[in-house]
């Protein structure tokens, strides 16, 4: 009988309370290159901070992750340099590893629970997560085999976040899934709003491949409302169920005179120019994009600092975030904020845009802005900016992205009878996806109005239990 | 992949291609447009579809060679692909019953209007059209239109065929006491057309246009000002009430990227055509 006394197991090691920095392209360089910032982990990199996972014996991380991997589980096989493990506990919940890794708030998920995080910084799981993801890109991604086919067919709309999740949960599952894409190229805002600094378009191709791979078809340029409906998908067309996942795609304009002169963009517009269409590639790419020398992005959240930060890479010489309510309120990571700072962005806080003027051929020179002060918080908890009479100040601009926020598309909810939606034009859905329509499910931004890439990818994979469910009773 | 069935030549420098995408025929009405990518570093384009043959599974636009893209697809032949089409997009026209309807189109937007003729004709309407071109020779679709029409006018610029200028248009207006006006054309002849209609209080509706992108929505590039509301052409529109649209706005921002599309067609043209695959 083998018996271990306590005095001869390794002592372990000790914990270093700093997480292992992530190498980035530096600040003075990428601020002129659309390149990925972050260059993640090396192997080396990795392993030092998987070791400071403590392995806790009830982890608290996972209740952060909308799609509960076992965080835990995938760093112990870092640890022991089982990457393929590692890469495939993740895969179990997440079809979209290098993505998640990358554009995931986990300083607001997963690791906003890391005990660590209480002394010192939590365990960089996002970063390790990249780690693996890449590593298993650069060798080939494997595709496991699916369920035996139910004969089952299954009607995706919309090839973003939620979209390419619930595809990939229900080809698994055995069930054929035609995802319906609108756009011309698949990923939704993965490639039309997240800029190639941020998420190069190649990983999204790849994860995209990876989900055909598991045999699902996506039919690209097909606007489901517009050519088939809902009702005609499911009566005509031999769908079983329908998955309305279209995000929250349209923008919102200020309404303050002077909107429309030249050079002011909707931040859609904007990304959706300079990421889907490559116009920071003009002329090689035929979409153009026209950037000034004082471009001034409205609003705070991330698509306010991607915005900024690609009108830098486009050659302005300033640009400048302005938001009407203070620093403390911005909703953008406070990663990104960093990464915008760094790379010279500035940002006046607490004012606000009244009017544009513009030149005789319909360009914006000027902006008339006023000055804000918090008052009491409003419906969202946050203060709410009040103008200040007769603050009004004038900035000299020649580019504009209105980055306020956006709205749901309403296609979907016009061109489909019977559909519950509330006043802000989100679909009603219970916590699995269900809508008021029998076997129609939505979840995503669609849903929940503007919100995160994983949380449409949670709603997707929850929604995809429902529809497993609903179609094996049928 | 969208194969073109067939290609002709209706004018020096204005194409009608037939392309196979029997989702869109299917779905297709009068007054719709789609939006194509010619190829993978292809911009997005609008284009007023023309024509659909269900049983075919074909649709059918017609465009000037202008810019770099349009260029591009004259060179096209038939049995060739382009990348993308989406489609239907856009608010379907009302047709029903109006009574005496006239119809004025202009250059390019000759070909559309065809398909509005045909179903004003269709729904029981005496419809007077009006095709007009900068010059004779532009001009297209005389004889279907007359065919189609129960009365049928052409305009040039320079007078070189017909009437010269829509001045004449106040005249048979005057006389004809029609009920609705569609006016699809450049921005300047649909401005022109709603101002010689608006003392006469004829419902005008014109079809707009603008600078679009991805064309559903979600960009705003086509935001245009009816009513003093701002409006998306793509999804609000293309039709819009002319008596109410910021034609002077439209206009400006239609050259927005004027000085990019003339570069990026003159680099075309200069080398002589290059792929929009790979390098």
């Amino acid at each position: 009988m083998e018996v271990i006394a306590l005095s001869e197991s390794k002592p372990k090691p000790k914990v270093q309370k700093e997480v292992v920095p992530m190498p980035k392209q530096k600040p003075e360089v990428r601020r002129r290159n659309f390149n990925e910032v972050a260059l993640g982990y090396t192997e080396e990199q990795a392993i030092a901070e998987a070791n400071r996972c403590l392995q806790c014996p009830k982890p608290q991380c996972v209740q952060g992750c909308p799609v509960e991997i076992c965080i835990s589980a995938f760093i112990k096989s870092i640890c022991e340099g089982k990457y393929d493990e590692a890469i495939g506990e993740i895969k179990k919940k997440n079809a979209l590893p290098a993505i998640c890794g990358r554009v995931c708030p986990q300083e607001e998920q997963c690791q906003k629970f890391c005990v660590l995080g209480k002394v010192g910084d939590p365990v960089s799981i996002g970063r390790l997560e990249r780690f693996v993801a890449d590593w298993e890109r650069a060798r080939g991604i494997k595709v496991s085999a699916n369920a035996s086919p139910t004969g089952r067919k299954v009607a995706v709309i919309g090839a973003g976040p939620a979209g390419l999740a619930i595809a990939a949960d229900l080809a698994k599952l055995g069930h054929q899934v035609v995802v319906f894409e609108a756009l011309h190229l698949p990923g939704g805002v993965l490639v039309y709003g997240i800029p190639e600094f941020r998420l190069p378009k190649s990983i999204v191709q790849a994860e995209v491949d990876y989900i055909k791979r598991l045999g699902v078809e996506v039919k690209l340029g097909y606007l489901v409302g517009r050519t088939y409906t809902i009702p005609e998908l499911l009566k005509k067309e031999g769908f079983g169920a329908v998955f309305v996942g279209t995000g929250a795609g349209l923008p919102q304009f200020m309404g303050v005179p002077g909107e429309n002169l030249g050079g002011i963009y909707s931040a859609n517009e904007f990304l959706i120019r300079v990421n889907l269409m490559k116009a920071y590639a003009f002329p090689a790419y035929d979409t153009p994009i026209r950037i000034g020398r004082h471009v001034v992005v409205i609003g705070g959240g991330n698509v306010a600092m991607d915005s900024a930060r690609s009108a830098l890479r486009l050659g302005a010489e300033e640009v400048c975030i302005v938001y009407r309510r203070s620093r403390e309120e911005l909703p953008a990571r406070k990663e990104e904020i960093e990464n915008a700072e760094e790379e010279g962005i500035t940002c006046k806080f607490l004012a606000a845009p009244t009017r544009f003027v513009g030149d005789d051929k319909g360009w914006v020179r000027q902006m008339e802005c006023i000055c804000m002060e918090l008052g009491a918080p409003d419906e969202s908890g946050r203060r709410r900016p009040v103008p200040v009479k007769g603050s009004e100040f004038v900035m000299d601009v020649d580019t504009v992205v209105v980055a306020i926020g956006r709205t749901p598309n309403p296609i979907i909810q016009r061109t489909t009878e019977g559909l519950e939606v509330t006043k802000w034009g989100t679909i009603v859905a219970d916590e699995n996806g269900k809508t008021s329509l029998e076997g129609v499910y939505a979840g995503g931004d669609i849903v929940t109005g503007e919100a995160t890439v994983i949380s449409a990818m949670g709603a997707g994979k929850k929604a995809a239990k429902a529809i497993h469910e609903y179609l094996m009773k049928k | 992949m969208y194969k073109i069935i067939a290609k002709k030549e209706l004018a020096p420098k204005t194409k009608l291609f037939e392309v196979y995408a029997p989702e869109i025929a299917e779905k297709a009405k009068p007054g719709q447009f789609i939006i194509l990518v010619i190829g993978e570093k292809g911009e997005r384009i609008p284009f007023n579809i023309a024509g659909y043959d269900q049983k075919k599974g074909t649709i059918t636009f017609v465009f000037d060679e202008v810019g770099k893209t349009t260029k591009q697809l004259g060179v096209l032949k038939q049995g060739e692909y382009i990348e993308n089409i989406t489609g239907p997009l856009g608010n379907p026209s009302e047709i029903k019953k109006f009574g005496k309807v006239l119809c004025v189109a202009g250059g390019v937007m000759i070909a559309p209007m065809l398909l509005q003729v045909q179903a004003l004709r269709n729904a029981g309407n005496i419809v007077t059209t009006v095709i007009g071109a900068m010059f004779r020779d532009l001009l297209f679709f005389e004889e279907e239109m007359k065919a189609l029409s129960h009365k049928l006018y052409v305009a040039t610029d320079d007078g070189s065929k017909g009437y010269k200028g829509l001045g004449f248009l106040k005249e048979i207006i005057e006389k004809e006491k029609f009920d609705r006006c569609i006016a699809m054309g450049p921005v300047v002849m649909m401005k022109n057309v709603s101002e010689i209609t608006k003392p006469f209080s004829i419902a005008t509706v014109v079809t707009l246009t603008p600078i679009m992108v991805d064309g559903m929505g979600m960009c705003g590039v086509c935001r245009v000002t009816v009513g003093g509301k701002m409006k998306f052409a793509c999804v609000d529109g293309p039709e819009f009430d002319g008596h109410s649209v910021d034609f002077d706005e439209l206009i400006k921002r239609q050259r927005l990227f004027l000085p990019e599309e003339r570069l990026s067609s003159l680099l075309w043209e200069r080398l002589g055509g290059y792929s929009t695959v790979g390098k």
